[in-house]
């Protein structure tokens, strides 16, 4: 009963941090100092046209107004019109999310494939010089800006070596030859049967997946090794190594299925930053997710995109955080 | 508006991109594909009607034909209409339709097409629609004055006079792209003329017709089989690639072999390569200091002058911006017909600083300047700060995003800003019409352009400006501007500082694009690769 109720309240709290969400995004968006009529008609445009569109798009009523009718229209899953592209702002995110998707879930498998090993011998050997190598390569994921590593990578590996294609998601060849029906390159081709352009996604897939990879990668490694030093600490683990069970069934089995629980709220996290936070990598590598969609719409002052993206990102964000919250409560006998 | 994404990836490596050994070019695009790297972000719509930003309308140039184009320099030649004739009092231009013109459908171009295209600006109303509204025609009258007097005679009749070329370069515009009736119409909803379809769908008779757009990603154009010319490439795929250095690495290793938004470092890095080569042209894009005439320092005309006189030309465009922007000091970039090319001014610290002591200023004065942040308008910002902290003048720098600097200035709330002003359509009235003419300073003015943005009242130069626009023959128009750029020089409180050159930097065996002053006027009809 009390984890239901821990639960209904976790519940009950996103719809207030969405609204929170909203309300300081719509905010923001309306007190830049970027008359947003002048960035849809254009510098050049003459007054009467300014007048017009300013009337059409409700900007001539207060503040509060603005907001009301547009918190109505999110009601009824009206996220209006984004003036970039003249598409719903849905149908833009229904067709630019699924390629960050597609990006972020294979940064995450990089991140969890290469970290969790990492973290888990470097806990196991604590202190040797593979702990402290690991604990370089963690703090470079965290600490070297994104951007500067996407370029790094691309110099290395598309320019000098010549072993990775260069941006975008697809070679030109199969621009427009894949039928989209998920969104996601790679799985649209693969059912499509186009083996080859499978092939070619992957291979575009693979630097940015890396670049943000690796970005993760750094924060799961620490938490994974903190868990860890913990359970490697706890008399469970000395009652088992006194059993006189293998070593590798300590550290995998005992050790780390205790700790396992409480990486799948680190993980949780981690993706819903991959999913927030691949702007960056989206630029440097022209890779067509709701990230560059976010960061052209914000340039060009496109505020219902921006809003639109910013409520999905924030809802997803929610969402996992929500859905680690239950896992770990489902799955963690202390907190029962 | 270019340059800003650079903040996003490449300022903090471009000295390593630069240095960086990258080797000679080495793979290739496909055959019959000609892959560009752009900054294709800007676009909105691709309908003619509406399309307002430097992407959409070069796109729009290769997907529409218009009754004129451009001839090289800055004369004109038929390209829809075979032949045209304007009656003596310059009021009617009767067009002569060529009979072998097809749209892209394969339907033949016809006066009745020609009408409904000028019909359809002017109804729908968007930012274009200014430049033929401008001669008068409105919502009542465009019906019966621009019609199809036959199915390859389309009469043009202007409400009020206008200078003959003023209305044939208009005409050169994307705004006089002609749009097949049938199909904008089949695809009409709610009386809005086909634009909710145009918007991301081409009906015109260009060599190329729009294929698929998606927004900051691609833009596929195919060749159109009823294009009356020849067209040297199946397919052109213009890739949006924010960053001009990766644009730089793309074209290196052979993914794009054309890249059209490489900045000085990326231009220099190449420099003397056989691998690569550029073709630029001047647009008419200016870079000018405006100075607001609310703030009383700057209503001094010595003060002008005194700014003017401290800048150094020279040395910004040689250090800061080699190859893509070129001193240039009058309203009317070099190339716009009417343009005064002198360039009077250099740097002379001890005649600015005589000037401002003849203001009253000899100890200097404090000042802010706004500025476009991203590069280069930065670097330019910091050079213009320290030449007028030379003279005594001391500026502190507001850097913004550009739409941030304009819709400051456009409140008029700024004191001096740095800025860029593109012509509207290639004629010297777009730029004379917003630099010189304010007839009405106040907030209910209906030309809120530069002039006003600026509280810059001349009464010469508004009356000169509007005679200009006016006036049926064409030599005393050229000299009337050329009396109106030297008069700008003495009193105007604006610095003009350098031109825009387009510059597109293309792999070995690639020629062919045809770079105009203005996006559209760029071609792809010829580009071909070996």
């Amino acid at each position: 009963m009390r984890r239901l109720r821990a639960l209904a309240a976790s519940v009950a709290s996103v719809p207030v941090t969405l609204f929170g969400l909203v309300l300081i995004t719509f905010v923001i968006g309306r007190v830049v100092p970027i008359d947003p009529v002048v960035a849809i008609v254009g510098d050049h445009a003459p007054p009467q046209v300014i007048a017009r569109v300013r009337l059409e798009l409700g900007l001539d009523r207060p503040l509060p107004v603005q907001f009301v009718i547009y918190v109505n229209r999110l009601l009824h899953g009206d996220l209006g019109r984004s003036v970039m592209t003249s598409h719903r702002v849905t149908t833009d995110i229904a067709h630019y999310f699924p390629a960050t998707i597609e990006l972020a879930t294979a940064a995450i498998l990089i991140a969890l494939a290469v970290g969790i090993p990492l973290g888990v011998f470097a806990a196991a050997k604590g202190g040797s010089r593979f702990d402290h190598f690991v604990r370089v390569i963690s703090v470079g994921g965290q600490s070297v800006p994104v951007f500067v590593l996407g370029m790094i990578f691309l110099l290395v590996f598309y320019v000098k070596l010549g072993i990775a294609p260069g941006t975008g998601q697809q070679d030109v060849l199969f621009e427009g030859m894949v039928p989209r029906v998920t969104g996601m390159h790679i799985i649209d081709a693969a059912l499509s049967g186009q083996w080859d352009a499978v092939q070619d996604g992957l291979a575009h897939l693979a630097l940015p997946a890396l670049v943000l990879g690796y970005f993760s990668l750094g924060y799961i490694t620490r938490m994974t090794r903190a868990y860890m030093l913990d359970a490697l600490h706890s008399e469970h683990i000395i009652t088992a190594r006194s059993k006189g069970l293998s070593a590798a069934r300590v550290l995998w089995v005992h050790a780390f299925g205790n700790v396992a629980v409480g990486l799948v709220t680190v993980i949780a996290l981690a993706y819903a930053n991959l999913l927030s936070g691949a702007v960056l990598t989206e630029t440097v590598f022209s890779w067509p997710g709701l990230g560059m969609y976010l960061t052209v719409s914000l340039l060009n002052a496109d505020m219902n995109a921006v809003l639109g993206a910013t409520l999905v990102v924030g809802v997803v964000y929610v969402g996992l955080n929500l859905l680690a919250d239950v896992a770990y409560r489902l799955l963690d006998p202390r907190v029962r | 508006m270019i340059e800003r994404r650079s903040l996003l990836a490449g300022t903090a490596v471009l000295p390593l991109l630069a240095t960086f050994d990258v080797g000679d070019a080495k793979a290739a695009t496909p055959k019959g594909i000609v892959v560009m790297a752009k900054q294709i972000d800007d676009i909105v719509s691709f309908d003619p009607g509406e399309a307002y930003e430097f992407s959409d309308n070069e796109v729009d140039n290769n997907c529409y034909r218009k009754l004129v184009r451009p001839a090289g320099g800055d004369s004109l030649a038929g390209d829809l209409a075979e032949k045209w004739d304007v009656s003596p009092d310059g009021l009617t231009f009767t067009f002569h339709l060529r009979k072998d013109a097809h749209f892209a459908s394969g339907k033949p171009v016809t006066a009745a097409d020609a009408a409904f295209s000028f019909e359809r600006t002017v109804m729908m109303d968007k930012t274009p629609a200014f430049i033929v509204t401008q001669f008068g025609f409105n919502k009542d009258n465009v019906t019966k004055l621009i019609r199809a007097k036959d199915e390859h005679t389309l009469i043009f009749q202007l409400p009020e006079v206008a200078a003959t070329s003023f209305v044939l370069y208009c005409l050169s515009a994307n705004v006089g792209c002609i749009v097949e009736k049938a199909a904008a119409m089949a695809n009409a909803k709610d009386g809005d003329y086909g634009n909710g379809w145009l918007k991301t769908h081409s009906a015109g008779a260009g060599a190329y017709q729009l294929t698929s757009w998606s927004a900051s990603d691609h833009v596929i154009l195919d060749a159109n089989p009823h294009f009356g010319g020849p067209v040297r490439e199946k397919r052109i795929v213009i890739r949006h690639v924010a960053d001009p250095a990766t644009q730089l690495l793309l074209l290196q290793r052979g993914d794009v072999d054309i890249a059209r938004d490489l900045g000085s470092d990326q231009l220099k890095a190449i420099a003397g390569s056989k691998d690569f080569h550029s073709v630029a042209a001047g647009q008419a894009d200016s870079m000018y200091i405006a100075m607001n005439q609310a703030v009383p320092v700057l209503q001094k005309p010595e003060v002008h002058q005194a700014i003017r006189w401290a800048i150094d030309y020279e040395a910004i465009a040689k250090n800061i911006t080699p190859g893509t922007w070129s001193v240039d000091q009058s309203f009317l970039p070099a190339g716009l017909p009417g343009a005064l090319t002198a360039t009077p001014f250099h740097r002379d610290v001890a005649k600015a600083k005589a000037l401002l002591a003849a203001a009253g200023l000899a100890n200097g004065f404090s000042i802010t300047m706004d500025y476009i942040s991203a590069s280069p308008y930065g670097e330019i910002a910091q050079a213009v700060q320290q030449n007028l902290a030379d003279v005594g003048i001391k500026v502190q720098l507001l850097p913004g995003e550009q739409k941030q600097v304009i819709t400051k200035t456009r409140a008029r709330t700024h004191q001096l800003a740095m800025l860029v002003w593109g012509s509207d359509y290639f004629d010297p009235n777009s730029n004379a019409q917003a630099f010189c003419a304010n007839p009405d300073d106040s907030d209910k003015s209906t030309l809120k352009i530069i002039a006003w943005r600026n509280h810059f009242v001349n009464a010469t130069l508004t009356k000169q400006a509007l005679e200009a626009a006016k006036e049926l023959d064409a030599k005393k128009r050229i000299a009337l501007y050329h009396t109106m750029q030297q008069e700008f020089w003495k009193d105007a409180p604006f610095a003009f500082v350098l031109q825009k050159n387009a510059v597109a930097t293309m792999r070995k065996g690639v020629t062919g694009i045809v770079m105009g002053p203005l996006p559209d006027y760029t071609r792809y009809a010829a580009i071909t690769k070996a």
